[in-house]
């Protein structure tokens, strides 16, 4: 509760700066293409501010490197952001060797239950390839489709699908230094 | 009668456009009107107390052979408040003229007694206005607590004797019982009779579960879980409600599993970086065998009633659309040409339709085709229906209804195959993914 309770108002935040956004055209790709980062107040340990997080942490990699990117309606392409987004992951993966990942691929609503499975599958393999192809070894690549059983958001509103469209890499295994 | 509504149900199959009404007076015909079918009047007074401690069940039992036919939407009770006369003695003449004042088509009479804990159920139909029976009279014996399923045993043979067709009633569904918000909702599996009674669950919410299917003889539920994090298929012996693992443990995603009618082997879909196929597996040896291999998604896989054809869904065409293949795989042909997405196909259990959920500008509609694609007839429209599931006499589908926005929340529903009778299915609890069982023995 306390986690997903954080990931939701990390995601409000950002629902906020999408609609801000939303107007521009192409924003899926403009660079917000994933950082879960941000939030005031969203800190994942209560009561560190953002700055304060240890950079090999994973709430560091969550919030600063950014662990989500997003896709367009039935897309599992990686946009420009999203590209940017996976290649700092793989930096802070080859700087934190220790650590292994679940990379969790997501849909909206729009779409029957089977079908969004295969398609969070789609998504979390695209983000996989990407971080396999910049160095990270694919034996610390676990991928997992939840389809759209896990929403973030849930206005059913392209605001909301947006956000829900996504694969999120997951700080799963290994040891806190 | 017995022809006359043999008739009707014949026009509703032949998925005529219009309605088919019939004449109150006269003779007993049929006319096709551009309206909705007339319900057939009937009348169920309480069935008689024969022993000491009947009384309620007797009560009882009527209500729910009168809610079964009447749910239908083919048949409307005449009202125990209209009645003349009153059944006191299940073996006396039935005063036909005192039903027949009342327009009661109809009659259904019944005996009730209770020794100890078991039930004996004794009942009769009757043809008022030919002064008739529907048949001979039958009795059911059970158990005092399996008192609702002799009450479904009375109405699907009332319902077979007066429309030709085999009942639904003594059934029951499985399905995802859903609580909490949108955005942190719990899941866990349950089943309940097919009208929403005895609901019982069969799992905790404490994993995801989704799309349960029963086997050919009811008494194994498949179900996907994500009990060991990702999501696998797992095989449920309803009786003892005891769970395993049916896929392989190694890693790879697997859901949308579907019993083949000879209950000894299973197909689903496999997710292996990042491709989804469909693959068919051998209950008792374990071993599987890809029956599909495209780099698009091939899911949701449904075998036809005699085993031989697999209907599934795939988007290799660039959307979702049907397809049908052997049951051992190889080449498919798409069935689906309409405008949209097509997906969650399944075979109907007389083998002549393929029930499926279509995605077209926004609506979702669950619909039905023939099985080479033609006579394509959408039965719903609303934000979100999906997931259909066949009554087992092929004339009825339960699907998901989800509603729109932040407190969206799922409710399962019915539908003939006309189109007609659409209601939501009572449940505790927010309900997804029905899946309906065989006829109980």
């Amino acid at each position: 509760m306390g986690i997903s309770g954080m990931k939701r108002a990390i995601c409000l935040v950002a629902a906020l700066a999408v609609s801000a956004c939303s107007n521009a055209t192409g924003w899926r790709d403009d660079g917000f293409g994933g950082s879960g980062s941000g939030g005031a107040g969203a800190s994942a340990d209560g009561g560190l501010g953002a700055g304060a997080l240890a950079p090999n942490s994973p709430a560091y990699f969550q919030q600063t490197v950014g662990d989500r990117v997003l896709f367009a309606v039935d897309q599992h392409e990686l946009g420009a952001g999203a590209q940017t987004t996976l290649a700092a992951q793989a930096g802070w993966l080859a700087a934190n060797p220790e650590y292994t990942i679940t990379i969790e691929g997501h849909a909206d609503e729009q779409g029957t239950r089977e079908y969004n499975l295969g398609l969070g599958a789609r998504r979390a393999n695209a983000a996989r390839e990407y971080l396999v192809a910049n160095g990270v070894s694919p034996t610390r690549i676990k991928t997992v489709s939840f389809g759209k059983e896990r929403p973030l958001e849930i206005c059913s509103a392209e605001a909301c699908y947006a956000q829900n469209r996504r694969a999120v890499t997951v700080i799963a295994g290994g040891f806190t230094s | 009668m017995r022809q006359f509504l043999a008739g009707l149900l014949i026009g509703a199959a032949a998925l005529l456009p219009a309605g088919v009404a019939m004449a109150q007076d006269g003779p007993l015909r049929i006319e096709i009107t551009d309206g909705v079918i007339e319900p057939l009047p009937f009348a169920v007074p309480d069935f008689v107390a024969e022993t000491g401690t009947a009384g309620e069940l007797s009560a009882q039992i009527a209500r729910v052979v009168a809610a079964d036919l009447a749910g239908t939407g083919l048949f409307r009770e005449v009202p125990a408040s209209a009645h003349i006369s009153r059944v006191t003695d299940f073996d006396a003449p039935v005063q036909y003229a005192d039903w027949k004042a009342i327009n009661a088509q109809a009659l259904i009479t019944g005996g009730v007694s209770v020794n100890g804990n078991r039930l004996t159920v004794r009942f009769s139909g009757y043809d008022v206005f030919s002064e008739d029976m529907l048949g001979e009279g039958l009795q059911f014996s059970g158990t005092t607590e399996g008192w609702r399923r002799m009450a479904h045993k009375v109405s699907d043979a009332i319902y077979s004797r007066i429309t030709g067709e085999s009942g639904y009633f003594d059934s029951r569904v499985v399905f995802v019982s859903e609580s909490g918000p949108k955005n942190d909702r719990r899941k866990r599996l349950a089943i309940m009779d097919y009208d929403g009674a005895n609901v019982q669950y069969l799992t905790n919410s404490s994993a995801i579960v989704l799309a349960p299917r029963f086997s050919p003889t009811g008494d194994q539920v498949l179900y996907t879980s994500y009990e060991s994090g990702f999501p696998q298929v797992h095989v449920l012996d309803v009786a003892r409600v005891q769970r395993r693992i049916l896929s392989p443990d190694d890693g790879i995603m697997s859901f949308a599993p579907r019993f083949a009618p000879d209950g000894k082997t299973v197909v689903f879909s496999q997710s292996r970086g990042g491709n989804t196929d469909i693959y068919r597996m051998d209950i008792a040896s374990g071993n599987l065998s890809r029956l599909t291999s495209a780099p698009s998604i091939e899911t949701a896989p449904s075998f036809s009633p005699d085993g031989s054809q697999i209907v599934f869904e795939s988007d290799r065409s660039g959307s979702q659309q049907l397809y049908v293949m052997a049951a051992t795989g190889g080449e498919a042909r798409r069935i689906s040409f309409g405008n949209g997405r097509y997906g969650t196909p399944v075979w109907s259990p007389r083998g002549d339709l393929v029930a499926f959920t279509k995605q077209n500008r926004g609506r979702f509609h669950i619909g039905v085709m023939r099985t080479d694609g033609s006579e394509e007839r959408l039965l719903t429209s609303s934000f979100l229906d999906e997931g259909p599931t066949w009554a087992p006499n092929g004339r009825v589908i339960m699907f998901t209804r989800e509603t729109q926005g932040a407190s969206g929340r799922a409710t399962l529903y019915s539908v003939d195959i006309s189109g007609r009778n659409l209601k939501p299915v009572r449940t505790p609890d927010g309900a997804s993914d029905p899946a309906w069982s065989p006829l109980q023995n």
